[in-house]
């Protein structure tokens, strides 16, 4: 388990790391915190022939409060959010998010603009950055910024709407008012491992936001508009047999068990939501 | 407080271990060192057709046509109708499991070496897999070994008496129960680095094993050796577990490589190699129908026990030591006297079955004590009852079991009674209820076990081995210095023995451990011993300690008795000195006497000297039993599946205590494991035979968030037959936890009407238990 032979570039800022971009190949890879990537590349899963590290650029660590959004840096690590060292866009969630990352090892090193990158179904940030309304700004080589919404970032298990000439530069959030709630639940085999089911409902009357998300799914995370709109409405926990329902309409490839924990950890994130006031 | 027999104090060898100043294999450094990596079979069964390296590398690569002067490993029992399996330490002709070696290569580091591995291109024709022992057991399956009739490894018939039962029993339990395949996950994998001494005209090899004298033999034999041409250093070892206990077929292709190329060649296992290549344990299948009365007491068993032995038989242990000890044990501590029992040996697509911490007995007790349970369910009694009802009294001892085994001494009901009375039974049902009205699910389950520990040569005889173990031996010296040297072929793995065994030394020559030195694990430095496995260690090592100790008091004796101008019989010994009346004299100045000045001892002096070995074996080599019972209280999520525990008590008795610390360091570990073998570990397959759970992301090892706060008690019945009244006690702990915890589980799940018969037992499997029972009204509470 040694990976094969890769050039390793670590830019000194961003603007050398864009240089670096204009010439990759598609055998490149950009490098973040590594908790994933360095795996990968042990199991020998991922053969770049280079490999850039951005961990370490000061620009990708910034921290921009602006008037009904913040701007978090896509190095900024796990362990700075659980921590409580960085501004909330809603009392307490990223913090609690970020705390359930892995192993306190893992989340000194991983970051959140890695985890969206690597997009691993069963990763955290995926499914709580799009149940928080998050969108993602991109750089290309060229100096061109496009931002998309986390329900578009995420195409599939591990594939994104990042191009090879991208940069993942920044996560924006939406500011949430005083009277927003939210949930968060995720059921594993074992304190650290990778979720079996994840569910998530964030909601904010004052803005009339309200998103139900599913993750674990093997796939993207899973955003219910019905199931968004009936909690917002009634204030009230869904029923099982309402999830499942429209788990099957949504994911019917899912397995009994997997819908079944699905729902309970949407119902147990919902009651947290609920009693939160 | 002195550091002999008794004493807690902290382990010797703590110091390097925790510092990071130990040497694993890994950490030995040589000139012109190999790294070795391998091409390793990607399909479950077929036949290699060939074997493609490149050109550049064809001094880099070497395949079984390289190593045609190795004899492939052919373990032979003398068991009735056992097949022998054929081994090659690189594939010959067929591949039998997926990870399984077919070629090594070198190179100064190990990432060169697996890139070079990447570059070896294997042609292999690919066969029907054998993916489980059912389907491999049936007439028409293919052949895994072709010379064989069926795939059989051996099968095994105890016919004893169930007339009686039959025709008496008021209570029938039938069931079928299955126990997953594992992985035994010690902290640092298989490792080896050999080398050729030419002053020495040996071949060295370091090698991560519990049994260096007998890698000895076995490296020896199969490379065609003379046994003083090889010499087998264990240094520090990162756990063992008994996969460490067996010839590796890597330890010959590294060996053969050195030789060959007169350059030190290493090759250290990673985690995923283990996980593919090392998922050889654990797996048994059983049918058992239980006979009894209306007060539960067990009438007569009948069982049918199918062990998933995989590919191969390892050396020296066989493929037949798994399905004999689960024969032989099944009955476990209960008296019963109706049993027959028939196992099967099956030959799968698998790594090859090796003996694991516990060995067959964490499958028997988990069979057993759920139908103890069922037992207990359908007579409307209490589990602990039904257990006191049938185990073998203390007022029975020695006793000798429906099987034949000789139970030396304890109170069995006895550790019952306790593990009730401190987990708090009949609170508990209380607490039980009102919760059930609350919609939680708590439960209570024990598991009681017998530990036949330092089975001896009759046993092993019987078992068939090529290879049976006898007289341990071990050498204690004065040094002279006066500190005190104690040599033993077994080894010291992180079970303490290296501790141990100094106390055993300090008992008897009244010198504090820390100026006791104790080599191990080096057959050139050290007594034979056939090593660290099936609880022996302590009793065995422990025991040649005492005697060669108790025979070195008596020539210090001696020596002493010159000095203080006493006679010998006068002299005792305290504190590192001999005393006679009010005059003493050091060690060090008896030792100085002996090795430096000996004109000052008498003309006729002893000439022995102060350097003895001794070989010992206990009065009784069919084994001294310790026993437990493990009661576990958890609380099961209906809606998650989790099992999270509220309460885990264990009594034991392993006799004589030689280190209460080291002890319950041993129990935490076993239980730890014992719950990994209950809620977490199993390797799957797929159809094909290919491994699905090859990195620790998918074979789920348990933290320290989802154990228990252990609980344990000990009472000490000596054994009358070992020395000092020791037993062994290394793998008890992880023989219950599975019986206990499933125990648990089913009897919080019972108003779901859900009965768990598989391990482990993961959210998923309960889940669809509780959705296939569908009792949704109960759920909700």
């Amino acid at each position: 388990m040694k990976p094969v032979g890769f050039q390793f570039a670590q830019p000194d800022t961003l603007a050398e790391a864009m240089q670096m971009l204009r010439d990759v190949s598609e055998d490149t890879k950009i490098m973040s915190g590594g908790q994933s990537l360095g795996p990968m590349l042990n199991l020998r899963l991922a053969r770049p022939e280079k490999i850039i590290s951005i961990a370490g650029l000061s620009e990708l660590r910034e921290v921009d409060e602006g008037e009904g959004f913040i701007e978090f840096g896509t190095a900024l690590r796990h362990a700075e959010f659980e921590d409580g060292s960085l501004p909330e866009p809603i009392s307490g969630m990223m913090r609690h998010v970020a705390k359930g990352i892995a192993y306190r090892a893992v989340r000194n090193r991983g970051t959140i603009g890695g985890s969206l990158c690597h997009a691993d179904p069963a990763a955290d940030w995926i499914t709580a950055l799009t149940a928080l309304g998050a969108t993602v700004r991109m750089v290309s080589a060229q100096g061109d910024t496009r931002d998309v919404d986390m329900t578009r970032f995420i195409h599939g298990a591990y594939r994104t709407e990042l191009n090879s000439d991208e940069l993942l530069k920044s996560v924006i959030l939406p500011r949430y008012s005083s009277s927003a709630v939210w949930g968060y639940y995720k059921t594993c085999r074992k304190v650290g491992e990778f979720a079996d089911a994840i569910a998530s409902w964030v909601a904010d009357p004052k803005k009339r936001y309200s998103r139900v998300v599913f993750g674990a799914t093997a796939g993207a995370p899973i955003v219910s508009i019905p199931l968004s709109r009936q909690i917002a409405v009634t204030g009230i926990v869904p029923s099982k047999e309402v999830i499942k329902a429209e788990l099957e309409r949504l994911a019917p490839d899912l397995d009994r068990v997997k819908k079944h924990l699905l729902a309970v950890a949407l119902q147990r994130c919902t009651k947290q939501a609920l009693n939160h006031d | 407080m002195g550091t002999g027999i008794g004493a807690r104090v902290a382990r010797k060898e703590d110091a390097r271990l925790l510092s990071g100043q130990a040497k694993f294999v890994r950490d030995l450094k040589f000139p012109r060192l190999l790294e070795a990596a391998y091409v390793r079979s990607p399909l479950a069964h077929g036949r290699l057709k060939s074997v493609t390296i490149p050109e550049k590398y064809k001094d880099r690569v070497f395949t079984a046509s390289n190593l045609s002067d190795v004899l492939p490993i052919r373990p032979e029992s003398t068991l009735p109708g056992y097949k022998a399996s054929q081994q090659y330490p690189l594939v010959k002709d067929k591949v039998r499991f997926v990870g399984e070696c077919i070629a090594i290569c070198v190179a100064p580091t190990r990432a060169e070496a697996e890139d070079i591995a990447e570059q070896v291109i294997v042609d292999i024709d690919p066969l029907p897999p054998l993916v489980n022992a059912s389907d491999a057991k049936t007439r028409d399956a293919p052949r895994l070994h072709d010379d064989w009739d069926d795939n059989l490894f051996l099968t095994t018939a105890f016919d004893g008496d169930l007339e009686f039962a039959e025709k008496n029993a008021t209570v029938v339990i039938e069931r079928e129960y299955n126990t997953a395949r594992q992985c035994m996950n010690p902290m640092e994998g298989k490792g080896t680095l050999s080398y050729w001494d030419d002053k020495a005209g040996q071949l060295v090899v370091y090698t991560s094993t519990q049994v260096p004298h007998l890698i000895r033999t076995g490296i020896a034999q199969y490379l065609q050796m003379d046994q003083g041409q090889v010499r087998v250093i264990a240094p520090d070892v990162g756990g063992g577990f008994g996969y460490k206990c067996v010839l590796q077929p890597e330890e010959l292709s590294v060996s053969w490589v050195a030789r060959k190329l007169k350059r030190p060649v290493r090759w250290v296992e990673d985690r995923r190699e283990h996980l593919v290549a090392g998922a050889n344990t654990r797996q048994h299948h059983y049918k058992l129908k239980a006979y009894a009365d209306d007060r539960g007491k067990l009438l007569g068993i009948d069982a049918e026990i199918t062990v998933d032995i995989g590919a191969y038989s390892v050396w020296p242990f066989t493929a037949c030591l798994e399905a004999a000890q689960a024969g032989g044990n099944l009955p476990g501590p209960y008296a019963l006297e109706g049993y027959r029992c028939k196992t099967y040996s099956v030959a799968t697509n698998k790594p090859g079955f090796t003996p694991y911490r516990g060995v067959a007995r964490p499958g028997v007790c988990f069979a057993m004590e759920l139908t103890i349970d069922a037992i207990a369910r359908a007579v409307g009694r209490e589990p602990a009852d039904v257990r006191r009802e049938n185990l073998v009294p203390g007022s029975a001892m020695p006793y000798t079991n429906v099987t034949g085994k000789f139970y030396d001494s304890g109170d069995y009901q006895h550790s019952v009674t306790e593990a009730a009375r401190a987990i708090g039974l009949e609170d508990f049902r209380k607490r039980q209820k009102e919760a059930r009205t609350q919609g939680r699910f708590l439960g209570l389950g024990f598991g009681t076990f017998t530990e036949q520990s330092a089975h001896g040569t009759k046993v092993f005889a019987a078992w068939g081995l090529p290879l049976v173990p006898g007289y341990e031996q071990a050498m204690v010296k004065l040094t002279p210095s006066g500190s005190v040297e104690v040599r033993s072929g077994n080894h010291s793995f992180g079970q303490g023995l290296e501790t141990t065994i100094a106390q055993v030394a300090s008992e008897w020559l009244t010198v504090d451990i820390d100026k006791i030195n104790v080599l191990m694990g080096d057959t050139g430095m050290t007594p034979y011993s056939t090593g660290a496995y099936a609880s022996r260690g302590m009793v065995m090592a422990g025991g040649a300690v005492s005697k060669a100790a108790e025979e070195l008091v008596k020539r210090i004796k001696i020596h002493a008795s010159h000095l203080l101008q006493c006679d010998a019989k006068d002299v005792a010994l305290k504190d590192g000195k001999a005393l006679s009346g009010a005059a003493s004299v050091d060690f060090a100045d008896i030792a100085r006497a002996w090795y430096l000045r000996p004109d000052q001892l008498d003309e006729d002096v002893d000439t022995a000297g102060l350097e003895v070995t001794q070989g010992y074996k206990p009065d009784i080599d069919t084994g001294v039993f310790t026993y437990a019972t493990h009661a576990a209280i958890v609380e099961v999520d209906p809606e998650t599946g989790k099992v999270s525990f509220e309460d885990y008590y264990v009594f034991e008795d392993c006799g004589r205590r030689v280190n209460p610390l080291i002890l319950e360091g041993q129990t935490y570990g076993g239980a730890a494991q014992g719950i990994g073998t209950a809620l977490f570990e199993e390797v799957l397959y797929d159809p094909s035979g290919q491994p699905l759970t090859s990195t620790l992301a998918d074979y789920i090892l348990p933290g320290p968030a989802e154990l228990p706060h252990f609980r344990l008690e000990h009472s000490e019945t000596p054994s009358p037959y070992t020395r000092h009244g020791i037993k062994g006690v290394g793998e008890g702990a992880a023989i219950a936890p599975g019986g206990a915890v499933l125990n648990a589980i089913n009897d919080a799940l019972e108003p779901l009407g859900v009965e768990l018969n598989e391990l482990p037992a993961t959210p998923h499997k309960i889940l669809s238990a509780i959705m296939d029972a569908d009792r949704p009204e109960e759920v909700a509470g």
